[in-house]
């Protein structure tokens, strides 16, 4: 428990650091920023307690508001995601894989389970968060376009990242 | 009151995601109205100190570039000096009195992080109140208008860029000073709209806008970029302008922050029309 509680901690920072000095900085057509810090409430194990993922998914997403400028926008979206992901988790995957205590990664699930899972959880933490940036429906298809794109981005980015974590 | 306590624990993972999300909802709609909170931005020490020790990092991969820029600027200002004493020799009687100080006052600063592929960017620098940034100072770079001073901490400040839907400046074209609004389209990070030019002005492909006087954050005439195109909206009697901006907010390192240290005078000035 302690163990997995330390790299839980350093899968927090590492995310919010690629996410600020490196995701942030990707500037392709304006269009394109991959939000990926949200692997670590995918990644929280199935038997953790609703409290906690929603507390986690708050303080997450709000460290990253901190970095963006953008107080309650990543917080809202995670919080949502935090919400939504019991639900989504059932979806997916059986009930001996959540008895077991595990957590929902690429080895667990397997591909065609972790890809569905990814997609849900990405496109509804984006679909949220760029509409509350916009905070407006003017320019309604503006936002889903970018809503798309950024989301197959931040899809590739953590499905490679589950391969190369899991390559042997 | 038994059975309400009952309800919420029982469906607490409801109540506490709706208490969370309207907290969220509070800090967005409190920053929009705003357009500021004390902590919540990354002006703030911790994230300033973060961005700055990467950005040190990051410096190195870009030095040459910026060298080149900056001894593009060197000569350019170089040029100018030259022209101005060569008209002050000409004609000794049009020297300009030194007894006053100069109304703009300019600080260098470095960009520790900047974003181009948002709605509404913001922009970090490594100087704040302890190097006398103050807020609603402009923000400008060699090549045109960058934005304007928001928050300051005593080492950091941030700013909104003028790749941000909620900034608009006063600019004018320069060839018939007639002006209007800039503001940011939201769309691409180097094109704007220019607003509220009458629809009797001529108007051309490559006129070059630039700040007017109008604002009192901006020197008049710093460079904003030029037009690319522009078309009349049917039932409107205005111009529909797009700019392409002078500036490359992709490459932003080196800029400099504008006092005008008449503007409290100004705004006095123009605070006493309003109430009288």
């Amino acid at each position: 428990m302690i163990k997995d509680f330390g790299k839980y901690a350093i899968m927090f920072a590492g995310l919010v650091l690629l996410q600020v000095l490196i995701l942030n900085n990707i500037q392709f057509s304006g269009f394109v920023n991959p939000y990926v810090y949200i692997l670590f409430i995918m990644l929280l194990p199935f038997t953790i307690p609703g409290y906690a993922i929603l507390g986690l998914s708050f303080f997450l997403g709000l460290s990253i508001d901190i970095f963006s400028n953008t107080p309650g926008v990543h917080a809202g979206a995670t919080v949502l995601l935090g919400f939504l992901r019991p639900g989504i988790a059932d979806l997916i995957s059986s009930r001996e894989i959540i008895e077991k205590g595990n957590t929902p990664n690429m080895k667990q699930l397997g591909f065609a389970s972790f890809l569905k899972y990814t997609i849900i959880a990405v496109f509804a933490h984006h679909l949220f968060l760029f509409y509350a940036e916009a905070f407006s429906f003017q320019g309604f298809f503006h936002t889903l376009l970018r809503t798309i794109l950024s989301s197959v981005f931040s899809i590739v980015i953590i499905l490679a990242s589950q391969f190369i974590i899991f390559k042997n | 009151m038994r059975s309400l306590f009952r309800f919420l624990l029982r469906n607490y993972f409801l109540m506490m995601f709706l208490a969370l999300e309207a907290i969220s909802l509070v800090l967005i709609v409190s920053f929009n109205n705003y357009q500021r909170v004390t902590f919540f931005n990354s002006s703030n020490n911790f994230a300033g100190t973060v961005y700055e020790k990467f950005s040190s990092f990051d410096d190195y991969f870009s030095l040459s570039r910026t060298n080149a820029r900056l001894a593009a600027e060197n000569a350019s200002l170089r040029k100018q000096l030259q022209l101005r004493m060569m008209l002050q020799e000409k004609y000794p009687v049009n020297r300009p009195d030194t007894v006053e100080a100069p109304a703009y006052v300019f600080t260098s600063a470095k960009v520790i992080s900047n974003s181009v592929n948002k709605q509404f960017n913001y922009i970090t620098l490594n100087k704040g109140s302890r190097q006398g940034i103050k807020q609603d100072m402009g923000i400008i770079d060699a090549s045109g208008v960058v934005g304007v001073i928001t928050n300051v901490s005593p080492n950091y400040s941030t700013g909104l860029s003028l790749l941000n839907k909620r900034f608009s400046i006063s600019a004018k074209i320069t060839k018939n000073n007639y002006s209007g609004a800039l503001v940011w389209d939201g769309e691409h990070y180097n094109s704007a709209d220019l607003k509220e030019i009458p629809f009797h002005v001529i108007v051309n492909v490559g006129d070059t806008v630039v700040t007017s006087a109008n604002s009192g954050i901006f020197p008049e005439g710093i460079m904003i970029g030029i037009i690319k195109k522009f078309d009349v909206e049917s039932g409107t009697n205005f111009y529909n302008i797009k700019v392409e901006l002078s500036t490359n907010f992709n490459t932003l390192k080196f800029v400099e922050v504008v006092q005008n240290t008449k503007q409290t005078e100004l705004k006095n000035l123009e605070k006493n029309n309003i109430t009288e």
